[in-house]
């Protein structure tokens, strides 16, 4: 499918690469951050990948729309498929799940007809792609989870979901960096930091990263908190 | 530097600049200013930058005393400042003591008035600005609105030897009914013809639930074509989002930076300093205008800002 060009009020430009969550098209959105970034296109203030599009903010002082989507055009007739093929950085990301970090744990197994264990194990299995950040500051959204795994969010979202939460939505997943209201399944809790405004960049992780999560003990998960 | 000491916080006092650009691909808000055109003729009035740091108060103004002698200006929503209790002027330079008192009354029209002080509120950069999110919790003072027991700090610059004043066709007029300009959104084409129609020539009511992040509408129902939701993109300040419900959603400053809501449409950037003195209660009708002249709006919004310290009145 052919990128289509849409306004975004008078100071943005969207380049829409489809309308699903796919790891094709995302790979796409990162591959056009990317070309755009290289090509320093005058006029371009900054970039927002998501799903399954890319948010070009420009100043309409210094360029107009129709001229940004003909500059913009160019880049895509040789964007190459190698690429779209370029991976992120792979960020491994220590979990304890179930007991009173990960509350919805038996739950999402129960739903699905699973041990609490079998969960586990499906979850930190898998490599995950990091589609996009978004929601609260460094929220990633992750994807995809095995179908078994995949579950419905909360019926009544909870007003406080604890910092470092890691949680299911459908077939995605996720993990809050910071306390927030919340209707993700929660099934366990990472000691690893996702937003730190003083740092530069505030977050470890961009469109495109591979994360992984690895199973701890509570006891890990203690000393790696008390560090 | 020790400029001020707050005896009143007010309702909802924060720091804020023109905003934290950059950063919406970590899922960092803009922030800064509702209303940057306010923010800027203050800053301007007191010989700043024009992206220098203010206080931005909402609703019922804060209660301040000057720890030494400085400038300020007050511009944005009427508030009658007043210094030592005696009312002076808003939209230019005032001169203070050490000792002396700052206070504000009410604002019957807007909702946001801006204090600039001379050489600009300083408080740490935070991702290159000084601006408060509260819900991130960073930015300006540690991340949340004035307290009553703090202290804000300044800058040690030289009084200006002369003050300003904006020339009265410049100095915005609010109003309880605003009439805000915008383009058609991205996904528009999910919206029924009468959909559309309504977006564009009815009136909404902000609703109680109306803040920095933006503001929940009431009115007739904008009609969607099919489903309501869509895998989540990004956001920016002046889109307006139509969830299944009808109810237009107008994101703000410190909104969060994707959703999964269809935008109608997105206000045009030199009339979103016009949304963002909305409080409830108030009503906006939009306006369809083309991209071609969004841009040329735009251009003349931006071009305003740049040139406006040199449009000030000088004191004779």
């Amino acid at each position: 499918m052919p990128a289509r060009y849409l306004p975004f009020g008078d100071a943005a430009l969207v380049v829409e690469l489809g309308d699903t969550i796919n790891l094709e098209i995302n790979r796409k959105v990162v591959a056009f951050n990317d070309a755009i970034l290289k090509a320093e296109i005058h006029g371009v203030e900054e970039l927002v990948p998501t799903y399954r599009s890319l948010l070009v903010r420009y100043d309409p002082l210094k360029t107009s729309y129709e001229q940004l989507v003909f500059r913009v055009k160019d880049l895509e007739a040789t964007l190459e498929v190698s690429d779209v093929k370029v991976v992120g950085r792979k960020v491994t990301v220590p979990v304890v799940y179930g007991g009173e970090y990960g509350p919805d744990l038996g739950q999402v197994a129960k739903c699905h007809g699973l041990t609490e264990e079998q969960v586990v194990r499906l979850h930190s299995e898998r490599e995950y792609r990091v589609y996009m950040l978004g929601f609260v500051a460094g929220f990633p959204y992750l994807g995809e989870v095995a179908d078994q795994i995949a579950t419905p969010r909360l019926e009544t979202p909870r007003l406080k979901v604890p910092a470092g939460s890691v949680g299911i939505a459908e077939k995605q997943t996720g993990i809050y960096p910071c306390e927030a209201p919340g209707g993700w399944q929660i099934i366990g809790r990472t000691t690893i930091k996702l937003f730190d405004p003083l740092q530069q960049p505030p977050t470890p992780l961009s469109s495109g990263d591979t994360v992984k999560f690895k199973p701890i003990l509570e006891a890990e998960y203690k000393t790696l908190l008390g560090k | 530097m020790r400029l001020f000491s707050v005896i009143k916080p007010g309702l909802f006092t924060t720091v804020q600049d023109l905003g934290r650009y950059g950063y919406l691909r970590f899922g960092v808000p803009i922030s800064g200013a509702m209303d940057q055109f306010s923010l800027v003729a203050a800053n301007v009035l007191v010989g700043n930058k024009p992206d220098d740091a203010c206080l931005e108060t909402t609703i019922v103004g804060p209660e301040l005393q000057a720890l030494g002698e400085t400038q300020v200006a007050v511009t944005g929503a009427n508030c009658s400042p007043r210094i030592n209790g005696e009312d002076v002027p808003m939209w230019r330079t005032l001169q203070l003591q050490k000792d002396d008192t700052v206070s504000f009354g009410m604002m019957p029209t807007g909702c946001r008035a801006y204090l600039s002080i001379r050489g600009g509120v300083n408080t740490p950069l935070v991702l290159g600005s000084r601006s408060t999110y509260v819900r991130g919790g960073f930015g300006g003072l540690e991340g949340r609105r004035l307290r009553g027991d703090d202290v804000i700090e300044g800058f040690d610059v030289l009084p200006m030897d002369t003050g300003y004043s904006m020339p009265k066709q410049l100095v915005p007029q609010f109003s309880d009914h605003v009439k805000v300009r915008a383009v058609l959104g991205p996904q528009a084409e999910m919206f029924t013809g009468r959909g559309v129609d309504v977006f564009f020539s009815g009136l909404f009511r902000v609703s109680a639930d109306a803040d920095r992040m933006g503001y929940r509408l009431e009115g007739l129902r904008v009609e969607l074509e099919g489903k309501a939701d869509i895998v989540s993109d990004a956001l920016l300040p002046g889109a307006v989002q139509i969830p299944k419900d009808g109810k237009p959603i107008i994101i703000m400053r410190d909104a969060q930076t994707t959703g999964g809501y269809p935008k109608i449409a997105v206000a045009i950037a030199a009339d979103l300093s016009v949304l963002g003195q909305l409080k409830p209660r108030c009503s906006v009708t939009f306006f369809k205008v083309t991209l071609r002249e969004a841009q040329e709006r735009a251009r003349e919004f931006f071009k305003l800002l740049k040139d406006l310290s040199s449009m000030l009145l000088r004191d004779r």
